[in-house]
């Protein structure tokens, strides 16, 4: 719809744009108006609508679970609380599943995790424009131009929060690693398999990047395949607007991969918490 | 798509999160869900007695109405037997009575004709004497002449 006004590769770069605040060298603390400004901030910004989204639908999530739990009763379950207790018994199955140890934060974390980033992600749905355009209409009645005002609200197409999430993880990971094998043990476990001591420097390579792949393999893969989703999904939105024939393979497109990715947004979720479980089981093993 | 302080705050969001979740979402449920667990087990555990009692009422109730057929079919012996007894009673009682009858009776007879007979003997003493009389066509005196007339009338 905005390819009329601008070009295909400015539609999609906006799209791809973060609502970006932070210093910028010259203009001070301020919202970016475009890419370039975004990234002169450098490393003191804050993704505000990724954030937004994030924390936004994390709370909704973390409210309606919480309002549901402390009405919950032992009888007959209804509504609300049939469907909270199918998906914390699908978690749970799935932690007991893989995680063999005995830790009452992994459950959780895991349901978390689950609801966060499935919620995160089925913002990929929405049609691509209506709340980018909406918001952007919305600022411009207080003077700002609708063409620098940014909004994604895909948080998982952001790495800043795929990475944020396997980071903690990650942490997580080295935390109970040393708390249960020690230093010791944790170090030894990086330097003296698979090749014995004499190998310790192969070891320590094969070991460390097993390691480091971990946080990075968790959220490039969420990162990817919910960026790659949302790039098709502009891409499509590049068909409207030009003639009838483009206009109707553009919504059978939009509806098909619309269904395809319904698969894509929980396979994605359910990945993330099964790998969360897993690393941590890991880090509970003795070998 | 640079990496900025978002990264950080989506740590410290997913940590709060986390540490909330915890605290106040799994808990709750996790302990409906082992209740309702407890109590279904006890439920069913329940059926399963249940069933067993009803099938003990159910042999206790055959052996009763066994017993009261047996009762009643004693009931109907022995008043079976007790009324042959008091047919039989009748029977002997009816019997002994008629005997009895039958023995006044005869008794009755006997004395009857014993009295004919006593009163025939003396009309015939009185009319031997009468007859006497008019034999010898003397008075005999009936008095001095009673123990004559009484072995006579004996005799008759």
């Amino acid at each position: 719809m905005a390819a009329d006004t601008l070009t295909a590769q400015d539609y999609i770069s906006h799209h791809l744009t973060n609502l970006t605040l932070g210093f910028h060298p010259e203009h001070g603390l301020t919202f970016a108006h475009d890419a370039e400004e975004a990234a002169a901030m450098g490393f003191w910004a804050l993704h505000v609508d990724s954030l937004l989204w994030s924390i936004g639908l994390g709370y909704l999530a973390y409210r309606f679970m919480r309002g549901v739990a402390q009405k919950a009763t032992a009888g007959v379950p209804t509504g609300a609380q049939n469907f909270l207790e199918w998906i914390v018994d699908f978690v749970n199955e799935n932690v007991r599943g893989s995680f063999s140890a005995k830790n009452d934060l992994v459950a959780p974390l895991a349901l978390t995790v689950f609801v966060w980033v499935f919620l995160m992600n089925l913002m990929d749905l929405l049609p691509v424009d209506l709340i980018p355009y909406a918001f952007a209409q919305f600022m411009s009645l207080f003077g700002a131009d609708p063409h620098h005002v940014y909004m994604r609200i895909v948080p998982t197409t952001d790495p800043n929060i795929t990475f944020g999430m396997s980071l903690a993880v990650f942490l997580l990971v080295l935390y109970y690693s040393i708390k249960i094998k020690g230093v010791g043990g944790f170090a030894s476990e990086l330097t003296m398999q698979p090749f014995g001591k004499f190998g310790l420097p192969a070891n320590l390579v094969l070991e460390g990047i097993s390691l480091l792949s971990k946080p990075l393999s968790l959220s490039l893969r969420l990162f990817g395949n919910l960026y790659a989703g949302e790039m098709i999904f502009i891409l499509i939105a590049l068909m409207y607007g030009h003639n009838l024939l483009l206009d109707v393979s553009g919504m059978t497109l939009q509806l098909a991969w619309a269904i395809f990715h319904i698969l894509i947004i929980t396979l994605q979720a359910f990945i993330f918490m099964v790998l969360t479980i897993v690393y941590l089981d890991m880090a509970h093993q003795h070998h | 798509m640079n990496i900025n302080l978002t990264l950080l705050v989506q740590m410290i969001a997913f940590g709060v999160f986390v540490a909330f979740c915890m605290k106040y979402v799994w808990p709750p449920i996790m302990k409906a869900l082992e209740e309702r667990t407890a109590k279904i087990a006890e439920g069913l555990a329940a059926a399963e007695r249940g069933k067993e009692e009803q099938e003990l009422g159910e042999q206790r109730a055959l052996e009763v109405m066994k017993e009261a057929k047996t009762n009643a079919a004693d009931i109907v012996s022995q008043a079976q037997k007790r009324y042959n007894e008091i047919v039989d009673e009748a029977k002997r009682d009816a019997q002994a009575e008629a005997e009895r009858i039958r023995h006044a009776a005869q008794a009755e007879i006997e004395q009857e004709a014993n009295r004919a007979r006593e009163e025939l003997r003396e009309r015939m003493g009185q009319l031997a004497v009468a007859a006497a009389e008019k034999i010898l066509q003397k008075e005999v005196d009936a008095k001095t002449h009673q123990d004559l007339i009484a072995s006579f009338a004996k005799q008759i």
